[in-house]
């Protein structure tokens, strides 16, 4: 089992520990809800060092990248960050990932904890007729997470010059000696920051976030919140909403997918329409949706549940599923299977919440 | 160290009784609900519904997890505490007391059921 550098913050602060992709990550310190509201009302800080950093560089590194993800990579200039998941020829998933252009000919890939291997071992693979270099670097970089309408004002009084900072854009900058990377990107939704740094200078970096974080009401977040806030704004989680068996148009993220461009893994099969797809539900009847159960509707089985929970911000039961196109207007009626009975919900528009402040 | 109250008796699913003449009341431990974190949803057995000892009589819903309860003994559900309905999250803050979840009418007074001291040693 892997330990991120926090590992003994996260004890001191009474965490529940659970394995997460193989690390041993907090899932609360308090409780969820408390943690999920202190994000929307002020800030909070996540260790997500468990995701991975790899390196693309060399000659070839724009040509490749454009030709391994769905995204269009030329958008890219320097000091920009843009979201795209990376397709097998079937169109179905490998991961889903951030692309940081570094400069020309120079890039940094964060992947999902659980595929970071499966991501380098891809990009190894597909990149045999190109000249570039690869490197997974996952095991010297810590990551931290500070999220929230209280962030800027912290991230300011904590030392950071970010207000200039647009969203989907990162700066370097430097922490005790440390160079550090904090970009303006997060998985909740709200306006916040994501630091990377080497491995020793996360335990201080944390501690001193907490010190500036106590006039903004600053708490520690765990995976469980970090999970509930992701779905209150339909954020897809690779494993759930993508999967190497579920490809982005279906998953309703068909704008990361370019058909413009002129080749690219997974081009030919996304160019076909699809026959189900992804969308937003509210419960009528009170009962909780979670990943993996049945959706119905005239009677028959048209879809499955991808992520499903309490929603703690909006207060209702809510979900994510794939379901056949037939039903996936807004208003349709749909039945979830929970324990061998049926509920009825209904589809929703997406996002679920929206949060005020710009992110 | 969280609270097991000396009084009651345990089950190795975690859930307490409380006997009282051939009433018997029924909760979870402060371990579980603990374990459960944010309680969410509780699915009450309906009155009058038929218990066995060992078998699922109910369902408690955390933000992460839907979790059977176990009925301790045999009996039929003669109350359920409506409170969960509005509140779940009475069965976090107070699982011994305001957090029960329901009564039976029971002349089965419980085998394998474990006192406080042998619940103490099951969770540590």
């Amino acid at each position: 089992m892997n330990k991120t550098f926090l590992y003994d913050e996260h004890v001191s602060l009474n965490a529940k520990m659970v394995d997460f992709a193989g690390f041993l990550m907090p899932v609360s310190y308090d409780s969820i809800i408390n943690e999920h509201l202190n994000v929307r009302n002020h800030s909070g800080i996540f260790d997500v060092s468990h995701m991975g950093e790899i390196f693309v560089s060399g000659k070839d590194a724009e040509k490749f990248l454009q030709y391994v993800v769905v995204n269009n990579v030329n958008k890219l200039s320097d000091g920009k960050i843009i979201y795209t998941p990376i397709c097998y020829e079937n169109g179905g998933v490998v991961d889903d990932i951030l692309i940081y252009k570094k400069m020309n000919c120079d890039y940094m890939i964060v992947a999902n904890a659980s595929n970071v291997e499966k991501v380098y071992n891809w990009l190894k693979t597909t990149s045999k007729n190109f000249e570039v270099n690869i490197l997974n670097k996952s095991s010297e970089f810590s990551m931290v997470a500070i999220q929230g309408p209280k962030t800027p004002a912290l991230m300011e009084k904590a030392g950071f010059n970010i207000l200039d900072l647009k969203y989907y854009t990162f700066k370097n900058s430097v922490f005790n000696d440390f160079p550090i990377l904090i970009s303006r990107t997060g998985y909740t939704g709200e306006h916040g920051f994501e630091i990377i740094l080497p491995n020793e200078g996360v335990k201080s970096l944390w501690n001193h976030f907490f010190k500036a974080g106590i006039e903004f009401n600053l708490k520690p977040i765990g995976l469980g919140a970090r999970d509930t806030l992701r779905l209150e704004v339909c954020f897809s989680l690779y494993g759930h909403e993508l999967t190497e068996s579920i490809n982005p148009i279906e998953a309703d993220i068909g704008w990361t997918v370019d058909l413009t461009k002129s080749d690219f893994i997974g081009k030919k099969n996304l160019l076909n329409p699809v026959t189900r797809k992804l969308v937003g539900f509210e419960m009528v009847d009170k009962s909780i949706p979670r990943g993996g159960y049945q959706v119905f509707a005239d009677n028959k089985n048209v879809g499955f549940v991808t992520s499903g929970s309490f929603l703690p911000y909006i207060n209702k039961n809510m979900g994510l599923a794939i379901v056949n196109n037939e039903y996936t207007s807004v208003n349709s009626k749909i039945q979830i299977e929970i324990r061998q009975k049926m509920y009825n919900a209904v589809v929703v528009k997406k996002p679920f919440y929206s949060p005020f402040n710009k992110r | 160290m969280l609270n097991i109250l000396e009084n009651l008796k345990y089950t190795k699913s975690h859930e307490w009784i409380k006997f009282n003449g051939n009433v018997a009341r029924v909760g979870i431990s402060d371990h579980a609900q603990h374990e459960l974190t944010d309680i969410v949803f509780v699915e009450l057995p309906t009155i009058g519904k038929v218990a066995n000892a060992g078998q699922t009589i109910t369902v408690v819903e955390s933000v992460k997890v839907a979790a059977d309860i176990y009925s301790p003994v045999s009996g039929k559900v003669t109350a359920i505490n409506t409170q969960l309905e509005s509140n779940p999250g009475l069965i976090n803050s107070d699982p011994y007391g305001e957090g029960w979840i329901f009564e039976l009418e029971t002349n089965d007074s419980g085998t394998d059921l474990l006192s406080a001291n042998d619940y103490r040693s099951l969770i540590s």
